[in-house]
């Protein structure tokens, strides 16, 4: 490893790193008792109701359930598409 | 004086639970704090050995609950020091033989003459940790910087919580510096990122803890272990005393990297 690399200490990731996003990303599934495909029904019927009010990019649409400071969370990302695109 | 019921859990077993009551209930003792300790690990009781009290056991918890003695036969006193009880768990039982009320009622008749109890809660989730948790003015929740018991402490703190015991504090016990600086071992900072409560005490790895509990003799009796003293410095801290953490070498962020590399060099 050259100075800089050992400075920023690039390595392959540790197991501590490695521990860490496993865990969080456990936890995520953990905390709240929603399994995949419940979440896509979410996400298919947030969508469906969303866009009876405002034209949105469908395949754009991303939602998560959160992570970090707030506990449990459920995180939508909605693009609204634009007034001149709309038909 | 009204005690303040302390409940040490943590959902994982043997991450230090027991270790962590008879010394923080030494501790507590030390600083002249009249202290009962209860074992609800009823079955695979533990307290009284860690503690060196299990050849002074006469009547336990269940025996109390159920009425077959008075509950001042069953505390034990710890004649090292002046304030310092056991009531020891039953053996030869389960934990079904005690229920969430029966705990809160022993409590209620000796809140008035203690001015800490602390309850030894067993691992798990089911009607052992629902018995501990029952009566607690204040919750403590330990951990190691292991995957598995950080896991289950986060699945702790959703009962708690559901339980409106709000603000349980984290104890995070054998933390060894020198493996979170190589990055093999999660750093106190990464354990409190993830789960988001705050922390009451950090404690190194000591084989001080090992040798304690083959005399029965808790580490917090030693003044030159350093997990004895994190344990009174926890106690410190519950008396509301703002004790500094020991600076363990945790952590190894970007300005320690750059310290480190220059001093080599």
């Amino acid at each position: 490893m050259n100075f800089f690399q050992r400075i920023v200490g690039q390595r392959q990731p540790s197991s501590r790193d490695l521990a860490k996003e496993r865990l969080k990303l456990v936890l995520v599934h953990d905390r709240v008792d929603l399994s995949p495909q419940m979440l896509q029904t979410l996400k298919d019927e947030l969508i469906a109701v969303i866009s009876r009010h405002l034209d949105i990019d469908q395949a754009g649409v991303q939602i998560s359930i959160g992570e970090g400071t707030k506990r449990d969370r459920l995180v939508a990302d909605i693009p609204i598409l634009p007034r001149k695109r709309r038909r | 004086m009204s005690a303040k019921i302390v409940t040490i859990t943590s959902g994982k077993g043997g991450v230090g639970k027991t270790t962590t009551v008879a010394n923080l209930g030494v501790s507590l003792a030390l600083l002249g704090k009249r202290v009962a300790c209860i074992d609800t690990d009823i079955g695979l009781r533990n307290l009284d050995v860690v503690m060196g009290l299990e050849n002074r056991i006469v009547y336990d918890l269940v025996d109390v609950v159920e009425g077959h003695c008075r509950l001042r036969q069953a505390l034990i006193k710890d004649k090292r020091l002046s304030e310092l009880y056991l009531l020891p768990a039953a053996q030869t039982r389960d934990k079904t033989a005690v229920t969430p009320e029966d705990m809160i009622e022993v409590c209620r008749q000796m809140k008035n003459d203690f001015d800490y109890i602390l309850i030894d809660s067993p691992a798990g989730i089911e009607q052992g940790f629902r018995n501990a948790l029952a009566p607690a003015d204040i919750v403590l929740i330990v951990t190691t910087p292991e995957v598995s018991a950080v896991r289950d402490a986060d699945r702790i703190i959703g009962l708690t919580e559901a339980a409106e015991k709000s603000n349980p504090w984290l104890i995070i016990n054998r933390i060894r510096p020198e493996m979170v600086d190589r990055g093999d071992m999660l750093s106190t900072a990464d354990i409190i990122e993830i789960l988001a409560i705050d922390i009451i005490g950090i404690v190194p790895d000591d084989e001080v803890i090992i040798v304690s509990t083959n005399r029965g003799l808790p580490a917090a009796f030693d003044n030159k272990s350093a997990a004895g003293t994190a344990f009174r410095n926890i106690a410190r801290r519950l008396e509301g005393e703002d004790v500094p953490f020991m600076t363990l070498k945790d952590s190894g962020g970007f300005f320690k990297r750059l310290v480190k590399l220059v001093r080599q060099s």
